[in-house]
């Protein structure tokens, strides 16, 4: 650690100020666990493009803006912000948080089955740590990944989702992420845990947007322990402004016969990291991770998955397109680790890629690592351009070529639209897509 | 409605029509029948607007405009239809948000007013009737998945729900059953009128037996080396196309 550069250098006398002021409050496991993640980032630093999983995404740009958290700003606009972005009518549960902060005022608890505690970290910290204290940071490995361990350095507030034993929630659970910029450099480490008991359901919907084109940095970690039987369907719409960095790690540890899906939209931001790891740990588990990527300009976007079949029976299947226009790069990472005792494992992985210009770049890198010989796993990836002949037949007909090969844009999207089962998400999906091809704009959150 | 002179297209180094002239008026059937091979798909395609095809010499004129400098959506616009020989299948794109698109564009284009989603609606459910073509096509991917007859059946259906001037139909009656074979027959007799014309492609008599043509062609080698009546197709189905291309070498021996 003899050359801790000046870029590390500012994370460390920012965690120094953080552990001085308010987080101090924090019991002293919270603090041991703090000062052992900030030990590990000073360790590990950020990653270089020679570590294999940070390869094609360069993470220079992140490490070179002094990024400094930001107080507790929530500017006036912000609720009609809200209703832009289509949360103003939305059903059920929602927490808000401005800037890595619980805005209590934009939230709304109403109709929570009974025992279902739906709030934020930090108050969870402070009165119901018990609860929390047996998972988090137990999944979300910090001592391998950096920005885990910057995320964990700095756990103060996210959301805290804990639904006991054989609860139904109908509704989604909205937690919404807005960063409001306004100039500064701003970095926000959210960091959520949600713990889903035996036969428990519940429907998650991740959002994140930013309300102002400066340059901002998400870090944020889901940590998802899914019971016994439980299932539990995850949604994240990344939508961060066009200037921004947003890197996240979804955990997921799934029980015995649980279910679990995960669909991750990445429409926005300039440089994008998305990890999403699931361990089946317990027999006869299944996951479905499916993913979707559009991105224009300059915008950077990669996705790594890892699935780990731990234990016998378990399925998993995993779909990710992308969509890539203009200097666009994009990079797909997918592993699936079959370990010993896990026989008769089903794992199925498929990437693919419609390039719209010739400058969008894709890397895609499907790897299995498979260490039982009872198992059934495939996967493949494509790279494509939009088919002439399709192009041809609806310009036949009279469709202009323009609508042509929006409409063909939408048509490989819409696979993964089709799948997204919250009505009023899907609807504003396909508002959004339907506007970006129109008007060949990046998608970004502005509202 | 159509004039088609001395029309030489290539695809690639590869001379395909070689000098093709073709007359047809409004009210008028015209069957292109020839050997594989021969340049039918390829004269269909380069008046529909495929850009796969260079024209290299010739003119095409069609409602007295120069068809041949429009896109391929323009022309569909004026009037033109292609069934093609190989319908693609598409999808994620329902048939009828597809066709609707397709119908407005074409109603804005003559300055029509647009259908909304709901008398759209209700003028393809007509039309499935008419041509008893399954309703569950509408919220079908576009051609997904369908069978060689049912692509046909879809070509005929798109036809009559965007009513073209001058209808293109390159074998659309192949590989159907006789059944398939008089629905489609009867999609394009609906369609006949004294302000439409249609250029029918076909290897076999027996759609003949249906749509009665005005004119039957031979196209050889890129060139219609015979012209007549019904009976010309009756002829070529007993004696096959030898006899054609032989006397057609004869009329012109420089001819490579
Ligand atoms: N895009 C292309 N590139 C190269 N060659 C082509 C292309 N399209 C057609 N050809 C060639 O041109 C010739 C004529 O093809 P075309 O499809 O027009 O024949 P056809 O008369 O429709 O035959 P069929 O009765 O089998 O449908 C063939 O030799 C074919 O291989
Ligand atoms: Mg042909």
């Amino acid at each position: 650690m003899a050359q801790v550069s000046e870029e590390l250098d500012r994370y460390l006398s920012d965690f120094e100020r953080f552990e001085k002021n308010g987080a101090s409050r924090a019991a002293s496991w919270v603090h041991e666990l703090r000062k052992a993640a900030i030990a590990r980032f000073a360790e590990l630093g950020f990653p270089t493009t020679r570590h294999e999983e940070w390869k094609y995404t360069a993470v220079a740009p992140i490490a070179k803006v002094p990024f400094t958290r930001v107080g507790d700003d929530r500017p006036m606009f912000l609720s009609w912000a809200l209703e832009r972005l289509g949360f103003g009518l939305s059903e059920g549960a929602r927490l808000v948080f401005v800037n890595g902060h619980y805005a209590r005022e934009y939230s709304s608890l109403r109709a929570l089955p009974g025992g279902v505690r739906a709030g934020n970290l930090a108050a969870a910290l402070a009165d119901d740590w018990e609860r929390v204290e047996p998972h988090l940071a137990r999944y979300a490995r910090y001592q391998d990944h950096a920005f885990v361990a910057l995320n964990t350095a700095f756990i103060e507030d996210g959301a805290f989702l804990y639904l006991p034993a054989g609860t139904v929630v109908g509704d989604p659970i909205h937690l919404v992420f807005i960063s409001t910029a306004r100039g500064t450099a701003s970095a926000s480490h959210p960091r959520n845990l949600i713990v889903a008991g035996h036969n428990s359901q519940a429907t998650i919907v991740e959002t994140y947007v930013g309300t102002d084109k400066a340059v901002y940095f998400t870090n944020a970690v889901t940590e998802v322990v899914v019971g016994e039987n439980a299932a539990i369907d995850h949604y994240k719409l990344q939508r961060e402004s066009e200037e921004a960095f947003h890197v996240a790690t979804l955990e997921v540890h799934q029980g015995r016969s649980s279910n679990f899906g995960s669909h991750s939209i990445a429409l926005g931001g300039a440089l994008v990291r998305n990890d999403v790891n699931v361990v089946l740990d317990g027999e006869g588990s299944e996951c479905t991770l499916n993913g979707l990527y559009m991105v224009t300009g300059q915008q950077h976007v990669d996705n790594h998955t890892r699935i780990d079949h731990a234990r016998p029976h378990c399925l998993s299947r995993q779909l990710y397109k992308g969509v890539l226009d203009g200097k666009a790069r994009g990079v797909f990472n997918g592993k699936i680790v079959v370990h010993p005792p896990a026989q008769k494992t089903d794992a199925r992985q498929t990437n693919k890629n419609l390039l719209l210009s010739g400058d969008a770049l894709i890397d895609t890198k499907p790897q299995l690592e498979i260490n039982n010989n009872d198992v059934k796993c495939t996967h493949g990836s494509t790279i494509g351009r939009l088919d002439e002949d399709s192009i041809f037949y609806l310009r036949s007909r009279g469709i202009g070529e323009e609508m042509a090969r929006s409409l063909l844009t939408y048509a490989f999207a819409s696979e993964i639209i089709n799948r997204i089962k919250v009505e009023p998400l899907r609807a504003t999906l396909e508002n959004l897509l339907v506007t970006r091809f129109q008007q060949g704009l990046p998608m970004e959150a502005t509202p | 409605m159509l004039e088609i002179r001395n029309l030489h297209a290539k695809a690639g180094n590869n001379g395909i029509l070689r000098g093709v002239d073709l007359t047809v008026n409004a009210g008028e059937v015209h069957a292109v029948m020839g050997p594989n091979g021969s340049g039918k798909s390829t004269l269909a395609q380069v008046l529909a607007g495929r850009a796969d095809y260079e024209v290299t010499a010739g003119e095409v004129i069609y409602e007295g405009k120069d068809l041949l400098t429009m896109a391929p959506e323009d022309r569909a616009r004026e009037g033109i239809f292609l069934g093609f020989q190989y319908p693609v299948e598409i999808p994620g794109v329902s048939t009828t948000y597809f066709l609707k698109a397709a119908f407005n564009a074409i109603r804005k284009h003559r300055g029509l007013e647009e259908l909304d989603a709901v008398d759209f609606l209700a003028l393809i459910k007509e039309k499935t009737k008419i041509l008893a073509v399954d309703q569950s096509l509408l919220n079908r991917p576009i051609n997904e998945g369908f069978s060689g007859g049912e692509k046909k059946r879809n070509e005929i259906f798109q036809m009559a729900v965007l009513e073209p001037k001058l209808a293109l139909l390159d074998e659309t009656d192949s590989g159907l059953d006789i059944d398939a074979l008089k629905i489609v027959a009867n999609g394009v007799n609906a369609l006949r009128s004294p302000d439409r014309a249609m250029l029918v492609i076909t290897h076999y008599q027996r759609l003949l037996n249906y749509v009665v043509p005005d004119y039957v062609h031979v196209l050889v080698d890129g060139r219609i080396v015979k012209s007549g009546g019904q009976a010309l197709a009756l002829e070529l189905e007993a004696k096959g196309y030898d006899w054609v291309k032989a006397d057609a070498a004869m009329a012109q021996p420089t001819s490579a």
